[in-house]
């Protein structure tokens, strides 16, 4: 009963106020039937045995910092400076509610203001919204965006996107009843895709071509198998149909090495790698920058610069007319909150490592990763199958790669995603609605298949790690 | 021979000829307060008594203009987007959203002349 | 004309100054660097700063290896740069601009701002949860599963609804859960089609309409305007309005209570109705704290609705988010469900559907940890469910999981307060809401404080106070003016310049006490000062800006620093 100040005796002094006898006659309007049942919970425990009875849990998780990891797809293992966390915990900014009274949020606001220049900064592009629930929902919000602003009915997917992203995208357009197609660029450019992608017979005319139809072209860079991208021809062909071009990012970072995605109509992604631990799949932040000419069709919060009555500078909400607490059924999106403390947590982490500090941790992953690949090619019969990569490929291993990665756990080391049972496949699946099977990226137990394993090195990774690894490795193989 | 007509939702229309001029009256005006922004119709536009056809937007508020006939959407107003004060001048003097031309002459029977509308914003609180 | 406000919406300056002033006054120097004075400091962008020559964090330097990117390096990027104590400075001093739960009172109606517990932050900091991939082998994660499916039973029980579904972001999007997996029930009884409207009450939150929509149904608006509540004749003209067998109904969505914070005494009435034609209940559980640990919403009819773990499990708001938005609903519900939620699972036998047992919450504390996983003898493991397993999901609508970090937070919080203690959250909060509606109802207008009690939120209005000009919006400054959070207002929308307040159950009377006091001496200035109006569109004076103006921001957006 910590948490709670009432006394025994300023209770029955309000209920006197108030006028009634007892806690119950407020809820007067409840039915009696629903009244009073018992629940078959526990009672209030203090602080020590809850944290004994969740620390058992945490026990019970191999974590990243508890040996070498390898693991990406989506989620990245970085290091956070000790200045971040301590900045997010003061109570101005972690108690604090979304900045609907300005005069007593400036913090919360100027915080938004220089994470959306950040943001447009990073990604090239004129405007960045305040943030975005995950890269995920930010991709599915940058395709209904698209929807809109072309009027058409057509998504291409370019590329090898995040088999989650791909799965949000296809879950929200199934509430149109149909009437969006979601298809994959056909046929995929040799340099788009790994070896043996992409090579399904097109259905029926017109499919995975970007037409006259054709809302949006969505690209991921580096691609769901590591692989940066170029957009020069995509770009061409969006010019000539209208689509809108747009780029997802799931690792910000390589964004300190890779050249800005500026010619994209609409960048997004996932930004959980500055500033944010891997918490099990989230709070992530997701981000969502554009055009300045479709500002109006943008969903989510947006703060601008203004000045106060006694003309001193400030910043507010703004824009909201598109929003859903005025638009209501007519909103760009339903979407009430942005993820404001982790963008925070984005911004202190950006603001400490600068110009040079964000450039030279892209340059570590890049080197990390490159190490991380020249002493697993080493190996006998084992190839990386990416030409090129920034901090992330894929490996193709001569066992089945759920088992060694099983196998690898029991020693310690999180070695990668499996790709053996559960390829992030091109080919949508599921029968023109709801979402496919082949969608989930859960890794599989089951035997069988082949052994690709999408692997990522960090600034975390040590040569002590690739050293373990490959030993691990070797005896897994032998 | 021009005149201007209202509707209950505080739509304004100059008559000239065949051609519905629509804007916003003064109390729907002072109602929202200080304009940010207008979203103009699409010129050819086809639309019947009571479509949505453009929206005008305070800070707080964005409220839809209808359409007080059907027609076709003959000409907006792009001025208005460079200068958001002109939708507090005369209809024929700037204040315009957009020009509609009538198809059915026999609906401007159902707005109301100024009279009419004034009492009608008497009964509003 | 639509929307047309029930408020003047004066500009923030009430005399319009913007327009006088000429749009150059943009300009970024506008900032005041040298207005410092005692522990109140000004501090410009990052990018205003002098560039330091090296950055707040010391890296190895590179190798210098040749690039496998197959792109040029990126070029200049234009990122400001800074030392470590320049940055902690600088975000140190912009945190002093704001308000939040731990500086007082902060009784904004419908967001439940709770005190956060500390603890909560320190355990979901625990490396075993924070440095946790989601994609690590379920043979490495099984105390992180296992802790979801702890939370999930918990959210069963406390709402008497089985089906349990995590992941939702936050509260609009546990919303999005809920009526799609309402969407896909009817679809995958081949009414899909057929059934495209969708019931809310005209006092909803705008994230209801916005969600049906989003769903592709249709809303259909049921007024309230008298009483604030639902009346049964008022359903039913809406139900049968557009077919007289409602087989056109997709469902409602209804908070309750109600955004005017009275409980809908008929609610189980118009379930039932609603029921008989088909329609299923979501009901938005923005307003669950008045009833956590008492009541449950399974009680009344309620087939899915979500939970906001930030309002009522006390998990920060983060000055807006990361939220976190589960959803719970009926066995009949469940299988259509987004997709992942944990299951336990029999030891390398994985149940094909369904959380088949109906296992106690109680029974399952604190033994999660019986050795399964990796070398364990278990006789069970905890896995997530896909839609492999259940394949009339309506599908994922989120990356990974859901927001795990706040699944943490929020069972530390069911575990401190446990069974004895939620229900004394409920109670208190409704005990507070009500000493401040019966403390002010001579004050303000209180459009439904005849009816009888309310319950977490005290609804007033600003009727008396605007006969003397001062609107709903001066109040709030005025309250900010004497050191309080304002309360929700302008909404819901079926009153005029309405002020909605949720105190929480983390106030004290004393506390209460200070805030009636602050409102009354508002109301009495309002009534007897022949300045009113004037005196009150100046506030707020004392705070690091004044009010600002909202018609420049909007008319020349300036969204980011150039």
């Amino acid at each position: 009963m910590r948490y709670l100040p009432q006394t025994k005796n300023a209770r029955a002094a309000m209920l006197k106020t108030i006028g009634v006898g007892s806690i119950d006659d407020l809820y007067a309007d409840v039915p009696a039937t629903e009244m009073g049942h018992k629940f078959n919970l526990p009672d209030h425990r203090g602080e020590l045995e809850v944290e004994r009875h969740l620390n058992a849990y945490a026990n019970q998780n191999h974590a990243a910092s508890a040996g070498p990891f390898f693991l990406g797809a989506g989620a990245y293992y970085h290091h956070i400076p000790a200045s971040v966390d301590y900045i997010i915990q003061r109570s101005e900014f972690l108690t604090a509610y979304t900045p609907y009274q300005p005069e007593i949020a400036q913090g919360t606001l100027q915080a938004i203001f220089e994470f959306q220049t950040l943001i447009a900064q990073l990604t090239g592009q004129e405007v960045a919204n305040a943030s975005m629930y995950d890269g995920a929902t930010a991709c599915t919000e940058a395709a209904l965006m698209a929807l809109r602003v072309t009027k058409r009915k057509k998504i291409v997917i370019g590329n090898a996107l995040h088999p989650d992203y791909r799965a949000v995208l296809k879950s929200y357009m199934a509430n149109f009843d149909g009437e969006v197609e979601i298809t994959n660029l056909h046929p995929l450019p040799q340099s788009f895709s790994l070896e043996g992608e992409g090579s399904g017979a097109k259905a029926k005319q017109g499919e995975g071509e970007i037409d006259k139809n054709t809302a949006c072209v969505i690209i991921q860079s580096p691609d769901f198998y590591g692989q940066p991208h170029k957009y020069e021809n995509l770009r061409k062909a969006c010019d000539e149909t209208g689509a809108l071009l747009i780029v997802v990012v799931n690792e910000i970072v390589s964004l300190g090495l890779l050249p800005a995605p500026a010619q994209a109509d609409i960048v997004c992604g996932e930004a959980q790698s500055i500033g944010l631990p891997l918490s099990f799949g989230g709070p992530y932040l997701g981000f969502f920058a554009c055009k300045e000419k479709y500002l109006r069709q943008m969903p989510g919060r947006l703060c601008g610069m203004t000045e106060d009555a006694n003309g001193k500078r400030g910043f507010v909400l703004t824009l909201s007319t598109r929003e859903q607490h005025i638009r209501r059924d007519k909103a760009t999106s339903n979407i009430c909150t942005n993820q404001g403390l982790c963008a925070l947590a984005f911004t202190v982490h950006m603001s400490l490592l600068g110009e040079d500090g964000f450039k030279r941790l892209a340059r570590l992953n890049h080197e990390a990763a490159c190490n991380l690949a020249d002493a697993l090619s080493a190996l006998p019969n084992i190839k990386i199958r990416n030409d090129v990569y920034f901090n992330e490929f894929v490996v193709e291993l001569p066992v089945n790669a759920a088992e060694a990665v099983e196998k690898l756990a029991a020693k310690g080391i999180i070695a990668g995603l499996p790709l053996t049972n559960n390829p992030p496949s091109l080919e949508g699946g599921g029968q023109g609605e709801g979402v496919s099977s082949a969608t989930s990226l859960t890794p599989t137990l089951s035997p069988g298949g082949e052994g690709a394993l999408l692997v990522c090195a960090t600034e975390m990774t040590t040569d002590a790690d690739i050293e373990s690894l490959t030993a691990a490795l070797k005896e897994v193989l032998a | 021979m021009a005149e201007l007509k209202f509707t209950t939702d505080h739509e304004a229309i100059y008559i000239d000829g065949d051609t519905a001029w629509v804007g916003i009256t003064e109390y729907a005006r002072e109602a929202l307060g200080d304009l940010v922004f207008v979203e103009l119709p699409e010129i050819g536009r086809q639309v019947s008594k009571g479509d949505e056809f453009a929206v005008v937007e305070s800070v707080k508020t964005a409220a839809e203009v209808y359409s007080p006939v059907d027609g076709e959407v003959v000409e907006a107003n792009d001025n208005m987007e460079g200068d958001l004060e002109l939708i507090a001048k005369p209809l024929a003097d700037g204040g315009w959203i957009a020009k509609i031309k009538i198809s059915d002459p026999a609906q401007l029977g159902d707005l109301m002349d100024e009279a009419a509308y004034k009492d009608y914003l008497k009964t509003l609180d | 004309m639509n929307n047309i406000p029930q408020m003047s919406s004066r500009t923030p300056q009430a005399e319009g100054s913007h327009a006088n002033k000429g749009d150059s006054s943009h300009a970024l120097g506008m900032t005041a660097n040298d207005d410092n004075h005692a522990l109140h400091y000004e501090e410009n962008l990052l990018w205003e700063k002098e560039r330091c020559d090296h950055p707040g964090v010391d890296l190895p330097a590179p190798a210098g290896m040749p690039l496998r990117t197959g792109q040029q390096a990126r070029e200049d990027i234009g990122l400001p740069q800074v030392s470590e104590p320049q940055a902690l400075r600088h975000f140190v001093r912009m945190s002093t601009w704001n308000y939040s739960i731990d500086h007082g009172f902060f009784p904004l109606g419908s967001c439940t701002m709770k005190h956060n517990p500390r603890l909560n932050e320190k355990l979901a900091r625990l490396p075993g949860f924070a440095h946790l991939h989601p994609l690590q082998p379920e043979s490495t994660t099984q105390g992180a599963l296992a802790l979801m499916y702890e939370l999930q039973n918990w959210l069963a029980e406390l709402t008497n609804l089985p089906g349990v579904c995590l992941s939702p972001a936050a509260g609009a999007h546990g919303e999005l859960a809920g009526m799609m997996t309402i969407a896909r029930a009817h679809e995958q009884k081949g009414q899909g089609a057929k059934r495209k409207i969708v019931l809310t009450p005209d006092s909803a939150h705008g994230t209801n309409p916005a969600t049906a929509t989003t769903c592709g149904f249709e809303v259909r608006n049921i007024p309230t305007k008298d009483t604030g509540m639902l009346t049964v004749e008022a359903f039913k003209e809406a139900l049968y309005k557009t077919d007289p067998k409602g087989a056109d109904i997709a469902g409602m969505m209804v908070t309750n209570p109600n955004t005017c914070g009275l409980f809908e005494k008929d609610i189980a009435v118009i379930a039932d109705l609603l029921h008989e034609v088909g329609g299923y209940f979501y009901m938005d559980g923005a307003n669950f704290n008045a009833l956590v640990g008492k009541i449950r919403p399974g009680d009344f009819g309620v087939d899915v609705m979500h939970i906001n773990l930030h309002k009522t499990f006390s998990t920060p708001h983060g000055g807006g988010g990361p939220g976190s938005g589960p959803i719970c609903c009926t066995e009949e519900l469940a299988r259509y469900m987004p997709v992942p939620t944990v299951i336990k699972a029999p030891h390398l036998n994985p149940l094909p559907q369904g959380r088949g047992d109906s296992e106690s919450v109680s029974s399952s504390a604190p033994s999660p940890h019986r050795g399964e996983g990796r070398g364990g003898g278990a006789s069970y493991y905890y896995k997530l469910e896909t839609n492999e397993d259940r394949p009339e999901t309506c599908g994922r609508l989120k990356g990974f999981h859901g927001q795990f970090g706040m699944h943490v937070r929020a069972l530390a919080y069911m575990l401190s307060h446990g069974a004895d203690g939620l229900k004394q959250v409920s109670e208190d909060a409704v005990l507070n809401a009500n000493y401040i509606l019966r403390s002010l109802e001579n004050d303000y207008h209180a459009p439904f404080a005849h009816q009888g009690p309310c319950m977490h939120e005290a609804l007033l209005t600003d009727k008396r106070q605007k006969e003397q000009g001062v609107q709903t919006l001066d109040i709030a400054k005025a309250l900010i003016e004497k050191g309080f959070h304002p309360m929700t207002v302008y909404f819901p929308l079926v009153v005029p310049g309405t002020m909605l307040i949720e105190p929480t159950e983390t106030e004290s009377k004393d506390s209460l006490d200070r805030f009636i006091t602050a409102m009354k001496d508002i109301a009495g200035e309002a009534a007897s000062r022949a300045d009113a109006e004037e005196h009150f569109h100046a506030f707020p004076l004392s705070t690091p800006r004044r009010r600002l103006d909202e018609v420049k921001a909007a008319r020349q957006p300036v969204l980011r620093w150039k």
